[in-house]
């Protein structure tokens, strides 16, 4: 049996087949397929488990619809989906400007001594469970935001701009889940943007350097465009955080599957609306419109992921390259 | 006029370059003061509810008499975590200390590929779409919640995570070694088990500790399996409590003892995931710097 398979499979083959490096080859594969598995699973289960919500709504009316109430068997997922990406999109704005300057004061300012403390003491700031911050968020953050942030805002400019307009009742809304999300996906960013700063090749910085450039103007011409694709990419991926972010969301927006203009009024997110729901849900059409949120919302972060990955990938690649 | 010109705008550039350079410190400094201030609100809050009876007790309702209020202990969440953690690493292991060898071992071709592909979008998946598809596997089919269907929802976010550091782990392995070991004869099963695993053993006893952390701070698919209970519960096949769970339901009661437990026990959580990754830092970067 073992000429057989040799003569058929080449060398490379007829290697793993001596000494029982077949059956371990197998063993590994077998467990190396089942993360493969893992994932179709998902995939499949989702899609099975939404048939319902799926033939009721359709994928493009469940979307776009912005009536959720499950009493009159009514589901739609825009008012979701738009917290959803709102809130991300406030946490991405807030946080990549300083995690960028993170990633900058890590790979080129920080003394050697400090980097690896400093580092540590950032990413550590993604190891928090996220409950912990939504309970910082509902203790602390919340109360300071109301009085010295919210209030304020919609007494002032928000008489003229409805993104900021009141009443701020108890305060949960956007704005607030963005600002806890922003603190959770600064880490990603900061690392992401550090790692692919430091893979800048010296000469491009030491060209720069040698026509009189001051420091800053060697981060800002030389370094930041070389990185950018990858800082754009370390943003993709903290979004994608954001997009997929439960406990923080669920316990400071408010949980109102509304659309409103103002920031500060509550609304809901997908993960929030699923874990809220999805343990009592009332109806089998519930349930399944909350398991096609998940596939929905599953679906976003896969793109935001991908086009990380792309972009984080290139970067790596052709600094090797060079 | 010419030098005047010059010099005044390489006071300007000077100046940008200063005032960029401060704002990158005081970002990174910026960045810190949440992590100082959730740490220490966490800790002031927390240790207040830590006694012998947190720590021994089960839930007792509030008594809303008069005198000393009895608020009872998180005994139950604690074994409850232990229990799904654990039995959520007992599955979790193998797969991604497995995968991680296929991965390191057997690299270059396409499976590989699509493997690393798939542990990538697990590893970005939302924590929800994993508990809603526990759920509909185990909680819609068995008409029951259960601290199975919540171990099983951990696995899937603890195998990226093993599988990752694990191949991480053996590329660091020198290819000396394996050169050694096969130019004495052995197999490259043998060779894998007897010298690449002893030599990455610290790095992947490493992924499996994060992985750990991860899981044990892990609400969200909890809350669509697990459910919560407030009874000491040790079948798998019941709902149980788990700490992130009692800390998001205590945290949503009006009582304030009840509140104060909800802070011990994410204190206790806060505790479980510094320790891990500290350590785990540590231990990293000395081998590293070896």
């Amino acid at each position: 049996m073992t000429d057989a398979f040799s003569r058929s499979g080449g060398s490379r083959l007829r290697q793993r087949l001596q000494h029982g490096d077949l059956i371990f080859w197998l063993v590994a594969l077998g467990f190396a397929l089942l993360v493969v598995a893992l994932l179709a699973i998902i995939v499949a289960v989702t899609w099975n488990g939404s048939d319902e919500a799926r033939d009721t709504f359709g994928i493009i009316g469940f979307i776009t619809s912005t009536e959720w109430n499950p009493v009159a068997g009514e589901f739609g997922a825009a008012p979701a989906i738009y917290g959803t990406v709102v809130s991300s999109i406030i946490a991405l704005v807030l946080a990549a400007p300083p995690a960028i300057m993170i990633g900058v004061f890590l790979s080129d300012l920080c003394p050697a001594r400090l980097r690896a403390p400093i580092s540590m003491m950032v990413e550590l700031l993604a190891a928090i469970p996220s409950v912990v911050y939504g309970m910082w968020g509902v203790f602390v953050l919340i109360p300071f935001y109301r009085t010295f942030i919210a209030s304020p805002l919609s007494e002032s400019v928000g008489e003229y701009i409805p993104l900021f307009a009141g009443p701020v009742a108890i305060g949960r809304g956007l704005l607030v889940a963005g600002m806890i999300l922003a603190i959770m996906i600064l880490p990603t960013i900061a690392a992401v943007s550090r790692d692919v700063l430091t893979v800048v090749p010296a000469h491009q910085k030491e060209a720069m350097l040698a026509l009189g450039a001051t420091r800053w103007e060697v981060i800002r011409h030389a370094q930041l465009p070389f990185a950018r694709a990858g800082i754009v990419g370390g943003m993709m991926l903290g979004l994608g955080r954001a997009l997929g972010e439960t406990m923080a969301a669920l316990m400071v927006i408010g949980n109102m599957p509304r659309i409103e203009t103002s920031l500060f009024q509550p609304a809901t997110t997908a993960a929030a609306q699923i874990a809220s729901q999805l343990p009592t849900s009332q109806s089998e059409l519930h349930a399944s419109s909350l398991i096609l949120m998940a596939l929905v919302l599953f679906l976003i972060t896969l793109v935001a992921n991908s086009i990380a990955r792309l972009l984080v990938w290139n970067v790596s690649r052709s600094s090797g390259g060079r | 006029m010419q030098p005047a010109r010059t010099m005044r705008r390489y006071r300007r550039r000077t100046f940008v370059n200063r005032f960029m350079l401060i704002l990158t410190v005081g970002s990174t400094g910026v960045a810190l003061i949440p992590l100082v201030l959730i740490l220490s609100y966490v800790f002031q809050q927390g240790i207040g509810a830590w006694g012998v009876e947190f720590f021994t007790d089960t839930y007792r309702p509030v008594s809303m008499g008069e005198g000393s209020i009895q608020t009872g202990g998180v005994l139950h969440a604690i074994v409850g975590t232990l229990i799904i953690v654990g039995v959520a690493l007992l599955l979790a292991m193998p797969i991604g200390v497995m995968a991680g060898i296929y991965l390191a071992e057997y690299p270059g071709n396409r499976s590989a590929t699509i493997i690393r592909f798939c542990t990538d979008v697990l590893t970005a998946m939302p924590s929800i779409v994993v508990g809603v598809t526990a759920y509909i596997l185990i909680v819609q089919r068995t008409q029951q919640f259960s601290a199975l269907a919540g171990s099983i929802a951990l696995v899937v976010l603890m195998v990226p995570i093993i599988t990752r550091t694990t191949e991480e782990m053996l590329r660091l392995v020198p290819e000396a070694s394996r050169e050694a070991a096969i130019a004495l004869g052995a197999p490259k099963w043998w060779t894998t088990l007897t010298v690449v695993i002893p030599m990455a053993f610290s790095g992947i006893v490493t992924g499996i500790l994060l992985a750990l952390a991860r899981a044990a701070g892990e609400t969200a698919p909890l809350l669509v399996t697990v459910l919560g209970n407030n009874n000491l519960a040790y079948s798998i096949f019941e709902p149980m409590q788990a700490l992130p769970l009692l800390a998001y339901r205590y945290t949503e009661q009006p009582f304030a003892e009840v509140n104060e437990q909800a802070w011990g026990a994410a204190l206790l959580l806060v505790v479980i995931v510094l320790i891990t990754n500290i350590t785990v830092r540590l231990a990293t970067r000395k081998r590293l710097s070896r």
